[in-house]
């Protein structure tokens, strides 16, 4: 019994040791200087990372609350390794920053949530994992403490997330009202396809679209990006959507397995929408968080073509996309946050000749673009291949050709920053910046992620054989 | 002989280059690696030689599959047969010709290798997988290094032309990919295997909504009329190397997958779009000619001649007899060889002269014998000279169009055929210009002849052509059984 309550909590409960670690040090301790502080952290974030690969437990607790699995544990294990990149990458800006270990408690805070949203076998438990991931975050946004546009995006964020978190939790106890329970496993026997039921199923996907940011429920994503410190951006960008994004397709094929023949369409017209509406704006952008942001809104709608498709083979693809979409856009964050805290600048205009001065940092931002771009022989490529690979056979072949013709409207974007990069002149280009050594750790690991998981299909095997 | 030998030297040469520093090394590694790749590719085609005659029935051979995505069916299967390795070698020689020719890079050398390379590799990748998905792959791993070769080392409006062609060319791929998944839930999941997809039935009205994508895809790349228009910019702005590797091999990518995919797979739609893809190919064919006379640079004289030969690949396609669809093949190794001579030429002329433009040029046989009779020879093998490798190969599509008795076909054939008298105004024209008469230039008078690496470019390059011209009958042998075994199937779809 107990060695079955360590193990199935044992992601959690490295955390909590870690967070209440970090407590003690803030309240015991006097002065520890940035430096030595955040080596310890990231170290013992590696550690974590390192510790989730070696026990596999499948159980469950609290009467079915909280359930793990070998899929849930790598799931995990993702977020962990996104959690230990980003603060690597943030390790220059931290470290003129005056409150890392708050930074860290909220941060770490919010990824606890969403271990327990990614387990949570209730609805419930999945609404207080999503609420507990939420919050910690906008105050986290607001961590530019001297500029105005900081306080502003946290304002946006919890705003948002406030209303989004109220049309879920309608539609959760809409759910309740109908069938008497919120268990995952006894709603797919419970729900019938009647017109209330569909209008809460209506509500619940609202709910999770403003979280991953789906079309229509896109609007604060933008501005909540441009003015969070990147590390909250990118945080915001991979680590909180990708754990919405388990959560939603287990829900949408579990417990609404039962309404098939409705939730598919709609999430087939919301990836449509979110693919197009994310070109179309990244087109035009000049921040390059900005752009990043409203990328990140086109990937989602990929994904959410392959969860449309309501097989275990989309729900595949969808792990395995999370996990490239997070080496490449964390290689593209990390490199736009070295920039940013060294330099300030985050126009794409600020960016031209970066290839003269930095030609490191050019390479790794140009290879996470056209991963991001699905471009081989990157393993993005392989990600999108895969996503609408398994989202065709169920899905109307014209979503199939506006999905594929939207790859082209995004190489435009993403070739443009290239461009700029490779081939404009400045006479004002970047400095010549000295990436320090955690920096290009995070980076390596990013570009051989991003280099390796597409053509060595072992992550993709492995997926597929704990599903 | 174990084919992925053919993708590891290209991919493990870029990978030495990227550990280099030297300018001088990394042009050696790269030149021994083409030189290691062209004598591979040669062995393979000895080897083919000998199984051939063990098994003359086989139609591909040294076939291996890897698990790749099992769960998915994605298996990595290569193999080939004379097709294939005809192109092989054709991607050989121009990236041996290329690479030569690009000794003088001097801005960012390891990059500018690295991508070249990185494409060949992709276009040898290409040509010997049998299964859609490694097909597709590597069509795709050729087209970046494109983008960034033109955009960072061309000349001209190069960002423009490069992100038109990427665009293009990844919109190409775009419909290639509806195609290619809509193969695969036709074949209810069971992969991509190129020999599965041609042993099934797929009804003609599938194949009706599933043909075009494949072939105006494939066809973008082989600038198919109207999508013709990234060829004239991206040749031109694109630094030699490039161009001789766009034209040369890129352009051959298209061709080679509009036969294999869209035709052989899909048959009978085949039949029912021939009429259109002749009418398509007719216009390339007597716009691009037209469109060449106009021009006054040389690198937008053979972009745009480039568009009318590329449209005969696309007539022999489009005719579907044995005959024309040989010439098809015929006319991509030749085209490929021909136009990357020429690009090297005026690469050559560009580099002394600092000018492509007709009116400045003059006289250029007086001070630079060699590279002025490469320019000529080129010339005469685009304008379709008996003993050089451009004769042979519009000859016999020529000769396969006219077995179509149809009044329409007969009207496409005879229009085409007199697309040779404005090739030959307009080539004559080029080289009259250039070459003879007497030096416009007195700068032209201290300009000095080929070094070694650009006559052993040119040399590489005319040996081949010269040996397709005068002893046709080698490279037929080698690509008949393929095509024969096309024909097979679609001679078998007419019902």
């Amino acid at each position: 019994m107990f060695s079955n309550f360590i193990l199935s909590l044992q992601h959690e409960l490295w955390l909590f040791a870690l967070i209440m670690l970090l407590l003690c040090i803030k309240l015991g301790s006097s002065e520890i200087k940035p430096a030595p502080l955040l080596l310890g952290i990231n170290i013992l974030l590696g550690l974590n990372f390192v510790s989730g690969f070696f026990f596999h437990h499948s159980g469950s607790l609290f009467s079915e609350m909280f359930i793990s699995n070998e899929l849930k544990d790598f799931q995990k294990n993702i977020l962990n390794l996104g959690v230990l990149l980003i603060s690597l990458q943030s390790f220059v800006w931290l470290k003129s920053h005056q409150h890392i270990i708050e930074f860290y408690v909220l941060l770490l805070s919010s990824l606890m949530g969403m271990f327990f949203m990614i387990s949570a076998g209730n609805i419930l438990m999945l609404y207080i994992g999503l609420e507990l991931s939420t919050i910690p975050l906008a105050a986290a946004a607001n961590f530019n403490l001297d500029k105005r546009v900081s306080s502003e995006a946290a304002f946006k964020f919890i705003i948002s997330s406030a209303l989004s978190s109220g049309v879920l939790l309608l539609g959760i106890s809409f759910l309740y009202g109908a069938t008497g329970t919120l268990q995952l496993t006894e709603l797919s026997h419970l729900i019938h396809n009647t017109t209330f039921l569909v209008f809460t199923l209506i509500l619940i996907i609202a709910g999770f679209g403003f979280k991953i940011s789906a079309v229509p429920f896109h609007l604060w994503t933008a501005d909540v990006y441009e003015g969070s410190p990147v590390a909250v951006t990118s945080f915001l960008s991979v680590i909180s959507k990708a754990a919405v994004i388990f959560v939603f397709t287990k829900t949408l094929l579990t417990a609404f397995d039962p309404l098939q023949s409705v939730w598919p369409t709609i999430i087939s017209l919301l990836a449509l929408l979110t693919i197009i509406t994310g070109n179309v704006f990244a087109i035009r952008q000049q921040n390059i968080k900005r752009l990043l942001a409203f990328s990140s809104i086109a990937q989602v709608g990929f994904i959410l073509i392959a969860i449309s498709s309501n097989t275990v083979t989309g729900s595949i693809a969808t792990v395995y996309f999370v996990l490239i979409y997070l080496f490449s856009n964390l290689a593209a964050f990390g490199v736009v946050s070295l920039i940013s805290a060294v330099t300030g600048k985050e126009n794409i205009n600020d960016y031209k000749e970066l290839r003269k001065t930095n030609p490191m940092l050019c390479w790794v931002l140009t290879i996470a673009l056209f991963s991001l771009a699905g471009v081989p022989p990157t393993a993005g490529f392989f990600g999108k291949f895969f996503l609408l690979m398994s989202g065709a056979p169920n899905n109307n072949f014209a979503v199939i050709v506006i999905a594929a013709l939207n790859m082209m409207v995004s190489m435009y974007y993403y070739l443009r920053v290239v461009k700029i990069m490779f081939m404009d002149k400045n006479e004002n280009p970047v400095e010549d910046i000295k990436i320090p050594w955690y920096s290009s750790f995070a980076l390596i690991i990013c570009v051989a992620g991003i280099v390796l998981t597409g053509i060595l299909s072992g992550s993709y095997n492995y997926i597929f054989s704990i599903h | 002989m174990n084919l992925l030998l053919l993708i590891s030297v290209p991919s493990l040469t870029a990978l030495i280059v990227l550990f280099l520093y030297e300018p001088k090394k990394i042009k050696a590694v790269s030149f021994a690696g083409s030189v290691i790749q062209l004598g591979l590719v040669l062995y393979t085609l000895k080897a083919y030689y000998q199984q051939k005659q063990l098994n003359p029935l086989n139609n591909f051979f040294f076939e291996k599959t890897y698990a790749w995505f099992p769960s998915l069916n994605i298996n990595f299967h290569i193999g080939i047969d004379g097709i294939a390795i005809a192109m092989l070698l054709l991607t050989a020689v121009v990236v041996l010709a290329g690479i030569l020719v690009s000794w003088k890079v001097e801005k960012n050398v390891k990059e500018f290798f690295f991508l070249l390379l990185l494409l060949s590799a992709g276009a040898y990748g290409f040509f010997i997988s049998l299964d859609l998905f490694s097909l597709f792959f590597f069509l795709e791993v050729a087209v970046i290094p494109k983008f960034l070769l033109i955009g960072i080392w061309g000349s001209g409006k190069k960002e423009y032309s490069a992100m038109k062609l990427a665009l293009m060319l990844m919109g190409g791929s775009a419909l290639i990919f509806v195609g290619l998944l809509a193969l695969y839930i036709t074949t209810s999941g069971n992969g991509f295997n190129w020999q599965v997809v041609a042993s099934l039935n797929i009804s003609s009205e599938l194949q009706k909504i599933i043909f075009p994508f494949l072939f105006i895809g494939f066809g973008v790349f082989t600038a198919l009329f109207p999508f013709h228009t990234w060829v004239p910019d991206g040749h031109s702005s694109a630094p030699t190397a490039a161009s001789m590797f766009l034209a040369g091999i890129s352009m051959k990518l298209g061709g080679y997958g509009c036969l294999r995919v869209a035709v052989y797979l899909l048959p009978e739609a085949a039949h029912y779009y021939s009429p259109y893809i002749i009418v398509l190919a007719t216009i390339a064919i007597l716009y691009g000619a037209f469109a060449t006379m106009m021009q006054q640079d040389l690198k937008y004289i053979n972009a745009y001649s480039s568009v009318s030969h590329c449209g005969f690949v696309l007539l022999g396609i489009g005719m579907l007899t044995k005959t024309s669809i040989n010439g098809a093949v015929l006319q991509m190794v030749s085209h490929g060889l021909m136009t990357a001579l020429f690009f090297a030429a005026i690469g050559m002329l560009y580099e002394r002269t600092h000018t492509r433009m007709l009116k400045e040029l003059g006289g250029l046989l007086k001070v630079m014998p060699f590279i002025a009779t490469v320019f000529v020879i080129a010339g005469l093998c685009s304008l379709g000279l008996p003993g050089l490798s451009g004769f042979v190969a519009e000859m016999t599509v020529f000769m396969g169009s006219w077995e179509r008795v149809e009044t329409g076909y007969r009207i496409a054939t005879i229009l085409s055929c007199s697309s040779i008298v404005v090739t030959a105004v307009y080539i004559l024209r080029a080289t009259g210009q250039t070459v003879m008469g007497p030096i416009t230039n007195n700068h032209f008078n201290v300009l000095t002849d080929a070094t070694w690496n650009e006559r052993l470019a040119a040399a590489v390059l005319l040996i081949a052509i010269l040996i397709i011209g005068i002893a046709p009958f080698y490279l037929n042998d080698l690509i008949k059984p393929g095509t024969e075994m096309m024909m097979q199937k679609i001679a078998s779809s007419v019902k």
